[in-house]
């Protein structure tokens, strides 16, 4: 597809290991080792910065305890006190997007999140298992959730039908928002990264830019992984909660 | 564009799901609980040593109270034996001054009796001074001896003259 010198062969799947079960390629591919080196990162991270599980913390259990308490505020002001069981689930989606966007900013490694294909499964699971909670919790009463209380009965044949679409493009939105945001930094950090030895001396400027735009990169990756889980906890909330 | 490369769909699902399951079973059965259990003990921990330090101010505040009581006892104590000692020594005093005035009034009349008596001799010794005197003089100026009888007379007339 792309040659070596494209600002899209970053996001180039590689196969590393093929594997094949049954006629289903299960090849381990860059990406599947940057999901693998999150994961390890991720629990390495927090598992090791609680060892000495001090009563007052240092500096790095501080962060690891930093991020649970920020995760568990953000669930209790969206969702509640409800919102408890499905913690360990919201936590894991924040650290696996986060370290995934930011293990993806190192130089000559892979966004697995900048894959709509990846993005969109996680968007998929959550969509499906949030409707299938609201189903279980509230039966035939959820359809109610496409009817919004106060509304005249003749706006809603107009409403009903706006509001079913609107439902249906949750996974869509969730997915895209983060995926694009992954693949037009990465391809911008790359265009303007190429632009810095063929300029020559001028080449400065646009490295300067590179060095600025990699810092917004990295807020980004916090940003986009904070948005979709704070997308998920409302989802959730309107699942438990229905208006 | 490689995200639309359908061939890579199905191994990175397959690898998505498979590190997020690992992740999501790391993070519900070890991590969660371990920082969860921290800072639950934590925030215990916090709130003992605040019931602790609010027992310890009562008992300061407690503490506080019985001493400033017992102060104030000991101050009406110290006061009571002041007055008291100042009562019995007041007594002792009036009763040791009006015995040593009685004392030195008794010895004052002693003393008067002891000089009137005095007095009474010495004017009762006086006319026998007297006449001896007058015997001797006589005696000088007359070269004899005068009568006895008349001298006796001479004097009580010239004492009698005297008083007179």
């Amino acid at each position: 597809m792309a040659d070596k010198h494209s600002p899209l062969a970053q996001f180039e799947i590689k196969t590393l290991v093929p594997l094949d079960f049954g006629g289903i390629d299960a090849s381990f591919t860059n990406s599947a080792l940057m999901m693998v080196a999150t994961v390890v990162v991720v629990s390495a991270f927090l598992i090791l910065g609680m060892r000495r599980n001090a009563l007052v913390p240092g500096r790095w259990q501080s962060i690891a305890e930093l991020s649970y308490v920020f995760i568990a505020n953000l669930v209790k002001d969206t969702v509640g006190s409800e919102g408890r069981n499905y913690f360990p689930f919201i936590f894991t989606v924040f650290m696996f997007v986060l370290f995934g966007n930011l293990l993806g900013m190192v130089p000559y490694s892979f966004t697995f999140t900048s894959h709509i294909v990846v993005t969109f499964t996680m968007a998929a699971v959550i969509f499906v298992g949030v409707t299938l909670i609201a189903l279980a919790k509230h039966k035939m009463h959820f359809f109610s959730f496409f009817m919004p209380p106060g509304v005249p009965i003749l706006m809603a044949p107009l409403l009903i039908p706006i509001e079913i679409i609107s439902y249906l493009s949750r996974p869509i939105s969730l997915s895209v928002r983060l995926f694009a945001n992954m693949l037009a930094g990465h391809t911008l950090l790359k265009v303007f990264a190429g632009f810095i030895i063929s300029l020559g001396v001028f080449g400065v400027a646009p490295w300067l830019f590179v060095v600025a735009l990699t810092g917004l990169e990295i807020v980004i990756a916090f940003l986009q992984a904070f948005v979709f889980t704070i997308l998920t906890c409302l989802y959730l909330n309107d699942a438990l909660h229905l208006h | 564009m490689p995200q639309l490369d359908f061939t890579t769909y199905v191994p990175q699902i397959i690898w998505l799901v498979i590190s997020f399951t690992a992740m999501f079973l790391v993070m519900w059965k070890v991590c969660v609980p371990r920082i969860g259990g921290a800072l639950e003990a934590r925030q215990k921990k916090i709130e003992q040593n605040l019931e602790r330090a609010a027992e310890l101010k009562a008992e300061a505040e407690a503490a506080i109270e019985a001493y400033e009581k017992a102060l104030a006892d000991a101050r009406a104590t110290a006061h009571e034996e002041i007055v008291k000692v100042q009562a019995d020594l007041k007594a002792k005093q009036d009763a040791e001054e009006s015995k040593l005035s009685q004392t030195l009034q008794a010895r004052i009349k002693e003393g008067e009796a002891t000089i009137d008596k005095a007095l009474q001799g010495a004017l009762a010794s006086l006319d026998t001074m007297a006449s001896d005197v007058a015997a001797a003089a006589c005696e000088r100026l007359t070269g004899e001896a005068p009568d006895a009888k008349a001298l006796e007379k001479a004097v009580a007339g010239a004492a009698k003259a005297r008083q007179a």
